[in-house]
């Protein structure tokens, strides 16, 4: 039990963990905002299934990266792309977008399997695509991780106010000029790039986790356009850094310890949402009447 | 203002109108009438610009019509499946005031305002911060004649905004739209399967059969012989109690075998 207890947290010399491994904190940080601000767009144009085809495709693209000789980083960010550009352009209806990335995870589950097995080189590092990495972010890594998420970031702040149109709304805002289908297809670029990141941090099975765990949690608490994103951003970010901290000094992925925070915070909400939407609904009649 | 001339549409294999001549003046209120497929909505969807013309000219304003004129308003018919039903209604106004903009729209004092007055002026203050889901039908239509209102248009195109509202809700709508054209001094298309509604309040009348028209006062366009005429069918308008009921009008008007039926209250 004790030993369980010591593998899982274990705060011996933190400070200069802290020091040594503050790049992780840093990835999470960064992370945290891209994928907390681009959930509250996944949660809304209802793309939480196609969010997890588009991690198993990346997946293969880390993989066939990793054997190939490319890169990770530039296979997954490859494989992310070719999935959310499939699914963005073939799937416009909820149902056929569904059947799509039922499609197309199994395929690039066993893609990604099959190039990490050909792959002759450590195992450690094959699991970790799939189920994230014990705590060590070089500072290469570290780059590419910013300048991906600053890109999402920047451009969902850009495309804010049409994107959050069409998705709301979509009809009237192609009435209003609002480039509904194009802005479809910018979005999911965003939310390619997105899964790419957050596979390096937390693996490919668990990419729901920030992406759609800490918006939907806002939601239950939230419904002004200010505040469920900022709620969304604010428990993403608590979610990673503080699992990172967490799993600093521990011999276990990160993953398990950011998944755990996410999930008690949207149980949290999930309480706290109920109460309030009763109320809600008291007032409304109230008024009503 | 909105100006049509030997209009044609053709979506795919199929003419849906030709010929259309129509002129809607401001402030005139124009019930669009006709069979499902008639090319009611998509007329609409002409004058915002989604649909080319095959043939002759749509002037709005005095300019062909494109894409996105924040003059021309439009109130869709009201959906419980919407991802809009989860926000709240003074954020769907909102959407209307500046939602095709650039940017991320920090909050602001000016916008706030300007939220406020449109919510006002449909009467949806007191319920503005309630999720939509959580709103009748009628109140959500307010909301969305709100967002309408927002761009400050010269034309409003509403496309069935009284569908699935009861008979309350209706006329609460209907006057609604009616009260604002006559304040503001915009023009209405108002396509609606069912006219009596708004029979008090429109001008005139456009009905759409078999890809031809016939456009007039409403007791002009809606007798049998018109409607006969227009779908080279017998069908019969009955009106009883300051009501119009239309019985016979074939339902599609490409079908072969067509079932002639009637809709108390409806053009079927």
């Amino acid at each position: 039990m004790t030993d369980w207890w010591t593998q899982l947290f274990d705060f011996s010399d933190y400070g200069a963990l802290l020091a040594l491994l503050h790049n992780s904190v840093l990835a999470g940080a960064v992370l945290g905002l891209a994928g907390g601000l681009i959930g509250v767009f996944v949660m809304t144009r209802d793309l939480a299934f196609a969010v997890h085809g588009i991690s198993e495709l990346s997946f293969a693209g880390a993989a066939a990266g990793l054997l190939l000789g490319i890169g990770v980083v530039e296979g997954s960010i490859i494989g992310s792309l070719v999935a959310a550009l499939l699914i963005g352009l073939l799937g416009s209806r909820a149902r056929e977008r569904n059947s799509i990335t039922a499609v197309l995870m199994p395929f690039g589950l066993g893609l990604g399997i099959l190039c990490l097995a050909l792959y002759p080189g450590r195992a450690t590092s094959k699991f970790g695509l799939l189920t994230g990495q014990i705590v060590a972010v070089g500072d290469p890594q570290l780059g590419w991780l910013a300048v991906v998420c600053g890109i999402v970031v920047v451009g969902l702040l850009v495309m804010w106010r049409p994107l959050s149109f069409a998705s709301l709304d979509a009809e009237v805002a192609a009435a209003r000029g609002v480039p509904v289908r194009a802005l479809s297809v910018a979005f999911m670029v965003l939310l390619g790039l997105a899964v790419a990141a957050s596979i390096q941090i937390v693996g490919a099975l668990l990419v729901l986790s920030i992406l759609v765990t800490p918006a939907a949690a806002a939601l239950r608490v939230a419904s002004s356009p200010v505040w469920v994103p900022v709620l969304s951003t604010a428990f993403a970010l608590v979610s990673l850094v503080g699992g990172i901290l967490l799993a600093l000094g521990s011999s276990v992925p990160i993953s398990p310890y950011v998944t755990t925070i996410s999930f008690l915070i949207w149980i949290v909400c999930v309480l706290a949402g109920r109460r309030r939407r009763d109320r809600r609904t008291l007032v409304a009649k109230g008024v009503a009447a | 203002m909105l100006s049509v001339r030997g209009a044609q549409l053709t979506l795919g294999a199929r003419t849906l109108w030709t010929g259309l001549d129509l002129d809607v003046a401001p402030g005139e209120f124009i019930a669009v009438l006709g069979s499902n497929g008639s090319g009611k909505t998509s007329l609409l969807k002409t004058v915002l610009g989604q649909h080319p013309l095959a043939a002759g000219e749509m002037l709005f304003a005095g300019a062909p019509v494109r894409r996105g004129d924040r003059r021309i308003g439009y109130i869709p018919q009201q959906r419980g499946q919407d991802p809009a039903m989860r926000i709240r209604g003074r954020d769907l106004v909102r959407l209307g005031v500046d939602g095709e903009r650039w940017g991320p729209g920090w909050p602001s004092r000016a916008r706030r305002e300007r939220v406020d007055e449109l919510l006002d002026a449909v009467g949806a203050s007191h319920y503005a911060r309630v999720p939509v889901s959580l709103l009748s039908g009628g109140e959500q239509q307010r909301l969305r004649v709100g967002q309408a209102l927002a761009g400050d248009p010269l034309l409003m195109l509403c496309d069935e905004p009284l569908g699935s509202l009861d008979l309350r809700a209706q006329r609460v709508v209907s006057e609604l739209i009616d009260r604002h054209r006559r304040e503001r001094g915009f023009g209405v298309l108002f396509v609606t399967h069912d006219v009596n509604p708004v029979l008090g309040m429109v001008d005139r009348v456009l009905y759409l059969a078999n890809g031809r028209f016939r456009i007039g006062a409403p007791d002009e366009v809606l007798t049998s012989e018109v409607l006969s005429e227009l779908y080279q069918a017998e069908v019969d308008v009955i009106r009883t109690h300051g009501r119009v009921v239309i019985v016979g009008a074939p339902d599609h008007a490409h079908h072969d075998h067509e079932h002639p039926h009637a809709h108390p209250g409806e053009v079927a």
